[in-house]
């Protein structure tokens, strides 16, 4: 590997653009209460965490102690007897409680709850709501980041896949960065593990998962303080999606390898099956768990830095803390891309245990 | 937090860690064997890793 030689000129919009990724901030309130400062902080992080009903990129408080919120109301769609669909303003960040019709409904934790007219929320021992919750279908911020980046994903490659016609078997553009990627992603993840035979079908998928799993980890680390790997029913979703292809296109040599695995003494067969059958489940669930629980971490553990910068609130303090919140955004971008890389790669395995062929001699 | 669901998390901290370092600690002396195969064994490493990670942030999620 050639070294690349440090230019000063490309330094800079490289920190620019890491110096991006750092979070923007809630509004430095002068509090000298401590305990006020950590709840708030606690509340941010977890409101960052959970989805949202509306676009909310910032809120600072003014001076006469009114706050303002800049961002953007999503559309609420419910399902209560009749499909019922309203802006998210009227819920005003969660302080009023929404009239649609003779219904009213109220925000707790970023869910809906169906209420009378106070908005009384009855809670039960453990602090969860016991009111009726409608069926909810709305475009919250995971939505709509979703749609947003399967709309890019779609033009992107599809703009890729056209400059091939145009251009006589040259990428041209954009899509010039993805090609090698696109080839890493046959050549190194695919074939490998899939085999030759086989490995066309999933292509697809697995390029779909990598592409967009790496997206929206990114979309993630911006200050649009959108997270959606950091959710586990996304990841759930992803996973179920490698659960059903691995047992749909299941051969015959699979399910044997489950219930009767070939080349074993019959006591150790019967004892190896319901392992087996776990194990069916537990690939997936690993999955799901490991992408949700590093993006979500992540998102923890640089919100809290983050956070450390006002708790500190002094020169050498918080400009230390800025520091290693920086250090980690810069982390959480490989971590990101490797993520991705990791679904890709544990998916592909498991496709490819599903297709294996092998000679039974050895068995 | 109480006291065991800390002592339990820092177990399973311990566990990950050990576990990866010995992971690292293959991987570079394979390195130091055969320095050509470096792009093999650095993928071999990572997946490893993040195997041996995602047992890791499963206990995490399940003790907290």
């Amino acid at each position: 590997m050639a070294l690349i030689p440090l230019k000063l000129k490309h330094l800079l919009p490289t920190l620019i653009l890491a110096l991006l990724t750092v979070q923007p901030t809630f509004a430095a309130k002068e509090t000298s209460d401590k305990g006020d400062l950590k709840t708030e902080i606690r509340e941010y992080i977890m409101h960052h965490l959970l989805d949202s009903h509306d676009f909310n990129i910032l809120s600072y408080t003014d001076d006469a102690g009114a706050v303002h919120h800049v961002g953007m109301p999503l559309p609420v769609i419910l399902w209560d007897e009749g499909i019922k669909i309203f802006s998210s303003s009227k819920f005003h960040h969660g302080e009023t409680v929404a009239q649609v019709g003779a219904n009213y409904y109220a925000l707790d934790h970023g869910k809906i709850y169906k209420t009378d007219a106070g908005g009384t929320i009855n809670y039960d021992e453990n602090h969860h709501a016991t009111n009726l919750a409608p069926l909810d279908f709305s475009m919250t911020k995971g939505v709509v980041t979703i749609l947003f980046t399967a709309l890019l994903m779609f033009f992107l490659f599809k703009g890729l896949a056209k400059s091939y016609k145009t251009n006589g078997q040259v990428a041209k553009g954009v899509g010039r960065f993805f090609e090698p990627i696109v080839l890493y992603v046959r050549d190194e993840i695919a074939i490998p593990n899939i085999g030759e035979k086989h490995y066309k079908k999933y292509m697809s998928f697995l390029l779909t998962l990598f592409f967009f799993i790496w997206f929206l980890n990114l979309l993630g680390l911006t200050p649009l303080g959108i997270n959606v790997t950091g959710n586990i029913a996304v990841t759930f979703a992803l996973a179920i999606l490698t659960f059903i292809i691995t047992n749909v296109t299941g051969k015959k040599d699979y399910w044997k390898h489950i219930f009767w695995m070939p080349g074993v003494p019959t006591v150790m067969k019967l004892a190896l099956a319901p392992i087996e059958l776990l194990g069916v489940f537990i690939k997936p669930f690993s999955l799901m768990i490991r992408l949700y629980a590093n993006i979500s971490a992540g998102h923890i553990v640089l919100m809290s830095l983050i956070a450390l910068m006002f708790i500190f609130n002094n020169w050498l303090g918080s400009s230390l803390s800025f520091v290693l919140a920086f250090a980690i955004s810069i982390i959480e971008i490989l971590v990101a891309l490797l993520q991705a890389y990791i679904f890709t790669v544990l998916s592909a395995l498991y496709f490819g245990f599903a297709v294996e062929e092998h000679d039974h001699e050895d068995h | 937090m109480e006291i065991p669901v800390m002592v339990g998390a820092g177990l399973v901290v311990i566990g990950v860690g050990i576990g990866i370092g010995n992971i690292g600690r293959g991987a570079m002396e394979a390195i130091g064997r055969q320095p050509d195969a470096y792009g093999k064994i650095q993928t071999a490493m990572l997946i490893a890793a993040a195997l041996v990670e995602g047992i890791g942030f499963a206990a995490l999620f399940a003790v907290s």
